[in-house]
């Protein structure tokens, strides 16, 4: 063999080669110099945050990122209660309609500036003044002039919202609103340093621009792969951080995740693959963490045209027919909890009304279903025939076969399955003209009921069937008006009550949430929110220096 | 030549305007919007957000503020990333992608045509046969499952190479990366040259450099390799195109920040500003892309170049 001249030429390109590789690598290896030795948290995010901007960000991802870096007036411990945050003290005016929030005096933010209460008032104005154009201004629509400042009828200093003085803060409400506190959780409703805003712009949420006033600061961010905390030292609570730098890796294939986990590249995985669950459950038992979460996966029914509109008996036969037991346990199979309200359990201050089957076996169930399709006119004979419409995915796709399979082999109703990307679903099921059933989720954005039963009033948004009874809107307007909590919860409970007799929904099942903690992380804990403070976490002592 | 460059370049404009309509025309065609969610937005926030974008505007209208955006350089702010422009993005991810295409040509490459030079050079020999079957296994295997297989045994049980882009600052984290994207196209190159080198060693000349008492080597070195890849090269074109645009699922699957994730999570989310100009920036690069093969091959075949 005398082709081995070419060999000179060959290795002249792989040392080339070699060279890139190398390059690249001092020009990434500068990241980490000058903090090396410290903790570093790896968690993983399942998609890149749209924006860290609090009042521009919208997805569950960004919130997690915010949480960490920002603070809002109240905030959670690790177990998901409410603690004070940024205010260390409040007053609720007997009306319940004024709110008054004491700043704590050594609130700041990551450059040292105060927190101020004035910081507070140009957050919340900024959040419902339509330039920003923001995805949760309707958060705080019971603050006073909220919803008319959205609409461009009102100026946004007019929101009830002001600044008694440095470290106090009035939040003017039209109606009570109980879940008040929850809400000033959330990261729409942070602070933002209004000097760095008029500064930097629409560049406002870059790293080096982003003041924040939480625990962390936010220090690189490479999107599409990677968004770098460092500890914020002016932070009011500094002491208790126990973690130097928290890295949110962007991994949004679950097995790509748990691949990296199993590398021991994160700490904190986002979720668990459905593939080989029971062997990780098996393999990983001291590191997986399920809890239920405030989240539900449903089938809905267009209630404007035929053949549900109109027909809750054929919808109570469909909704009784599904085994919701086997989809939990033989599909979704991850600790998931079959739904028999639409409300999930545990939430705060509300106990979620039952289906009235739900005591039923599944067997009795299937004979009532079956008189009842019979009386809604539907027979072997003369079938009932429609579509099940879902998102492109696995899990879906499953789920609808199974529930096709229940529907045909109980009742002997023929429906036909329809795909369709996701985006084109949602705008589907808006515009309710070809979708008959689909399926659809809710996750809540507070820990209070209103936020599953507001979003069935008739004049909701996100109201995908199409679901109108006055009397469910009536019950929650007047829930809105109670200033006894308990009696709040009364209306509440007795609007689930009407919506679960209506049958516009078919509640399948409560989502949970699924990590892998790796041992050494110290300081997790199960929260219906599952919001997980990188503030709240520590290393134990074996293993100082954060690598797993 | 610089005559036939210029002229090549301006007939690329009608050619990209039109991908530019196209594409336009078919983002706003797919159902839904790019701000449509499970939680749907009451109106008067969904009229504030539409407004903010522009997107409240007539189709025509829209299109030529985009168009005029283009003309000067600004493919507008990105739906789906709202602190960053698609520009900024682009310029954040390309070249990411580059880097990892680059390594992985030439990768490829130097595997491929070393395969394809030893099996012609053997050919029907048991040897042919063993470097060629290693190049076929590579074609047959998709990445989506080289990849995580690779992750399995390298990154997960012997832990010699991260696991991901983010999992190591250092130059390991392209190891696993760039062998993915290499692996299809080296049975590519490899069974392009042999072919090609076979065809060429049976040709007149190379007959005429024996009888002048040539050894292999020389000949293949000097006579025969240059002609022979002439069809490795006008494969370069497509294949440095289809490892720039084709990395999504390596990227995904590592969690690298280049232009194919920043695609696909354009079209997912209806970024229209995001999916149109890295579009339009794929659409001018194999303009580009192919040009410069072109002109190459005038470089190498100087038959080429008297037409």
């Amino acid at each position: 063999m005398k082709t081995t001249r070419l060999l000179p030429a060959m290795l002249v390109a792989l040392v080339g080669a070699a060279a890139m590789l190398a390059g690249c690598g001092n020009e990434a290896g500068d990241r980490e110099s000058p903090l090396n030795g410290l903790p570093v948290l790896n968690r993983a995010l399942s998609t890149e945050p749209e924006s860290l901007d609090p009042q521009k960000s919208r997805s569950v991802q960004a919130a997690d990122v915010l949480r960490d870096i920002g603070e809002g007036l109240v905030t959670y411990d690790a177990a998901g209660n409410l603690v004070p945050g940024t205010a260390e003290s409040w007053e609720i005016a007997a009306d319940g309609l004024s709110y008054t929030f004491r700043i704590r005096p050594d609130a700041r933010w990551s450059n040292g500036d105060p927190v101020t209460a004035a910081d507070f008032v140009f957050g919340l104005r900024r959040l419902v003044d339509p330039a920003t154009a923001a995805f949760y201004a309707a958060e705080i629509g019971n603050v006073v002039n909220a919803e008319a400042i959205v609409a461009g009828k009102a100026d946004p200093a007019e929101l009830g919202v002001a600044a008694a003085d440095e470290r106090t803060l009035v939040i003017s409400l039209l109606r009570p609103t109980p879940y008040l506190l929850s809400l000033l959780t959330h990261p729409s409703t942070f602070p933002v340093h209004r000097g760095s805003v008029e500064r930097h712009g629409a560049q406002f949420a870059r790293a080096g621009n982003l003041l924040s006033n939480g625990a962390y600061a936010l220090a690189d961010w490479e999107p599409g792969a990677i968004i770098e905390l460092h500890r914020n030292v002016h932070y009011w609570n500094d002491a208790a951080t126990s973690i130097d730098i928290v890295r949110h890796h962007v991994v949004t294939q679950e097995l790509a995740e748990f691949n990296r986990y199993r590398a021991g590249e994160l700490h904190v995985t986002s979720s668990v693959p459905p593939e080989n669950f029971e062997q990780i459950r098996a393999d990983y038992a001291d590191e997986l963490y399920i809890a239920p979460t405030l989240g539900v996966y449903y089938y809905g029914f267009n209630m404007t045209r035929p053949p549900f509109a109109d027909n809750p008996e054929l919808r109570q036969a469909l909704s009784m027919a599904i085994d919701r037991q086997v989809l939990v346990d033989a599909i979704t199979g991850r600790g998931e909890e079959p739904a028999y309200s639409w409300v999930p359990p545990g939430i705060h201050n509300f106990e979620p009304v039952q289906l009235p089957y739900a005591d039923l076996s599944q067997q009795e169930r299937n004979a009532i279903a079956r008189s009842l399709y019979r009386k809604a006119g539907y027979s072997a004979e003369k079938p009932l025939r429609f579509e099940l419409r879902y998102n492109t995915s696995d899990t879906q796709q499953r789920i609808a076969l199974a529930v096709q399979a229940m529907w045909r082999k109980v009742l002997g109703a023929e429906a036909s399955t329809v795909n369709v990307e996701f985006q084109v679903l949602l705008d589907q099921m808006r515009n309710r003209e070809v979708t008959e059933v689909f399926r659809s989720s809710w996750f809540g954005d507070y820990n209070d009921a209103n936020t599953f039963l507001a979003i069935m009033q008739s004049d909701s948004a996100a109201n995908m069937p199409g679901y109108a009874n006055p009397e469910f809107d009536a019950l929650l307007q007047s829930a809105g008006e109670q200033l006894d909590l308990d009696r709040r919860r009364l209306y509440l409970e007795e609007a689930e009550r009407v919506l679960l007799a209506d049958h516009a929904v078919i509640p399948l099942y409560f989502y949970v949430s699924k990590h892998l903690v790796k041992p050494e992380v110290e300081g997790w804990q199960d929260n219906i929110l599952n919001y997980h403070y990188s503030q709240h976490l520590s290393f134990g002592a074996a293993a100082q220096d954060g690598r797993p | 030549m610089l005559r036939y460059t210029l002229r090549r370049l301006l007939g690329a404009i009608p050619t990209l305007f039109l991908v530019i309509v196209l594409a336009f025309l078919l983002v706003h065609a797919a159902p839904g919007g790019p701000f449509d969610d499970e939680r749907a937005l009451p109106a008067d926030i969904e009229a504030n957000i539409a407004a903010a974008y522009h997107l409240d505007e007539p189709l025509p209208m829209q299109f030529l503020r985009y168009l005029g955006g283009v003309v000067q350089g600004d493919f507008g702010p990105s739906y789906s990333y709202r602190d960053y422009t698609v520009s900024e993005l682009i310029g954040r991810s390309f070249p990411v992608s580059v880097h990892l295409g680059i390594l992985a040509m030439i990768v490829a490459v130097v595997t491929g045509v070393s395969i394809g030079v030893i099996a012609a050079l053997n050919r029907n020999s048991a040897l042919d046969k063993i470097v060629m079957g290693f190049a076929m296994t590579g074609i047959s295997i998709p990445v989506f499952v080289i990849a995580p297989v690779l992750v399995l045994f390298l990154a997960v049980k012997l832990q010699w190479l991260p696991a991901s882009w983010t999992g190591s600052e250092g130059a390991s984290r392209l190891l696993l990366p760039v062998l993915s994207l290499a692996l299809p196209q080296i049975a590519y190159v490899a069974r392009l040259t042999r072919a090609s080198l076979i065809e060429v060693l049976s040709s007149d000349f190379i007959r005429t450099a024996r009888a002048q008492g040539l050894g292999t080597a020389a000949i293949v070195r000097y006579h025969a390799l240059k002609p022979a890849m002439l069809p490795v090269l006008s494969y370069m074109g497509p294949a440095v195109a289809a490892v720039l645009t084709g990395s999504v699922v390596v990227e995904e699957i590592f969690g690298i920040p280049g232009l194919g994730q920043l695609f696909v999570r354009g079209s997912l989310n209806r970024d229209y500003t995001l999916v149109l100009g890295v579009v339009i920036f794929y659409a001018t690069l194999i303009v580009l892309l192919n040009l410069l093969v072109d002109l190459l091959y005038g470089a190498i075949d100087p038959r080429i170049r008297r037409r």
